[in-house]
C-alpha cells in the first residue's frame, strides 16, 4: 500500500531532543485525527525508542538518529527509528522485561514492553557493529470515525 | 520539567510537573534524593498531579526512590497519577511496590 504522507527526521542523539522527536511524530500524527490516548500511546512508545538510540545505541556519544514516519489510508502509522549505533547482540533477550544493560542509570528495561503494550506491531532489525530500526505501527481510530458511529447508536 | 519539595518531619512530599523522561529524570533524583537524606525521611510521597508526559524513566525513578526508601525501612506513596501515567505504572507493576492515592 503506498502511504498517503510521510515525514523524515534527522537530529542529534542528545536526551534534550527527546522531546522534540515524541512532539514531532505527535503533531505529524495529529492529520489521522487521534484520540489524546492514542497520540499519549504513540508519543511514549516513540520516547522509548528514541532513548534507547541514545542511551543503548550511542551510549550517549553524540550522532545521528533517523525517524521516518508514513501514514496509509486505512488509518495507520508506521514509525520507523534507526540509529547506527553499537546494535543489540541479542534481540530476544533486549525486549525481555526487566532486561536492561543499564541498571546503574536506573533504567527500568521496560522501554520494549511499554512499546509493545501501546502499539499494535513492534519489530526490531539489529546488526551488532551496525545499528538498531525500531518499527512501531498503529492504528489510529479517528476521533471522527468514532463521532460517527456513535451519532449511528 | 520541574519539581518542588516541601519537608514536614520525616515526610518528603515531591510535586512533580511538565514531561519525565531519560532527559529530565536525572535533575528530579538529585533533588529528590538530597531532600530525602537531609531529611532522614521515613515517607517520601510523589505527586503526579502535574505531570504532562512519562515514559519508562518515570517507572525508573519510582523504582529507584523505592530502593531507597527501603534501605531505611520508609515507605513511598504515589499520588494523584493522571489515566496515561496511571496506565504506565501499572504495567512496570509499581502499584505492588508503593501505595497508590
Amino acid at each position: 500500500m503506498k502511504a498517503s504522507n510521510t515525514m523524515r527526521l534527522c537530529f542529534d542523539s542528545r536526551s534534550a531532543n527527546e522531546s522534540f522527536a515524541r512532539t514531532a511524530v505527535a503533531a505529524f500524527l495529529c492529520g489521522l485525527d487521534p484520540t489524546v490516548e492514542e497520540l499519549t500511546d504513540v508519543k511514549t512508545a516513540v520516547s522509548e525508542a528514541v532513548t534507547n538510540s541514545i542511551v543503548h545505541g550511542y551510549r550517549e556519544k553524540i550522532d545521528k538518529v533517523y525517524i521516518t514516519a508514513n501514514i496509509y489510508s486505512d488509518n495507520r502509522i508506521v514509525i520507523k527509528i534507526k540509529d547506527k549505533g553499537c546494535g543489540i547482540e541479542n534481540v530476544k533477550q533486549a525486549m525481555e522485561p526487566l532486561f536492561t544493560t543499564a541498571a546503574e542509570e536506573e533504567r527500568a528495561g521496560l522501554g520494549f514492553a511499554v512499546m509493545e503494550s501501546l502499539m499494535d506491531k513492534v519489530k526490531v532489525f539489529s546488526q551488532p557493529g551496525k545499528g538498531t530500526t525500531v518499527t512501531l505501527e498503529k492504528q489510529i481510530v479517528s476521533k471522527g470515525v468514532e463521532d460517527v458511529h456513535n451519532s449511528r447508536g | 520539567m520541574a519539581v518542588e519539595i516541601r519537608i514536614q518531619d520525616d515526610v518528603v512530599q515531591a510535586y512533580l510537573s511538565g514531561e519525565i523522561d531519560h532527559h529530565s529524570a536525572v535533575q528530579i533524583r538529585e533533588k529528590i534524593d538530597e531532600s530525602v537524606i537531609q531529611a532522614s525521611a521515613s515517607r517520601l510521597i510523589l505527586d503526579f498531579a502535574l505531570v504532562t508526559f512519562m515514559d519508562s524513566s518515570g517507572i525508573g525513578l519510582v523504582m529507584g526512590r523505592f530502593r531507597l526508601m527501603q534501605e531505611t525501612g520508609g515507605t513511598v506513596v504515589l499520588q494523584n497519577l493522571p489515566s496515561p501515567i496511571r496506565k504506565v505504572m501499572k504495567l512496570a507493576g509499581l502499584d505492588k511496590l508503593a501505595e497508590f492515592r
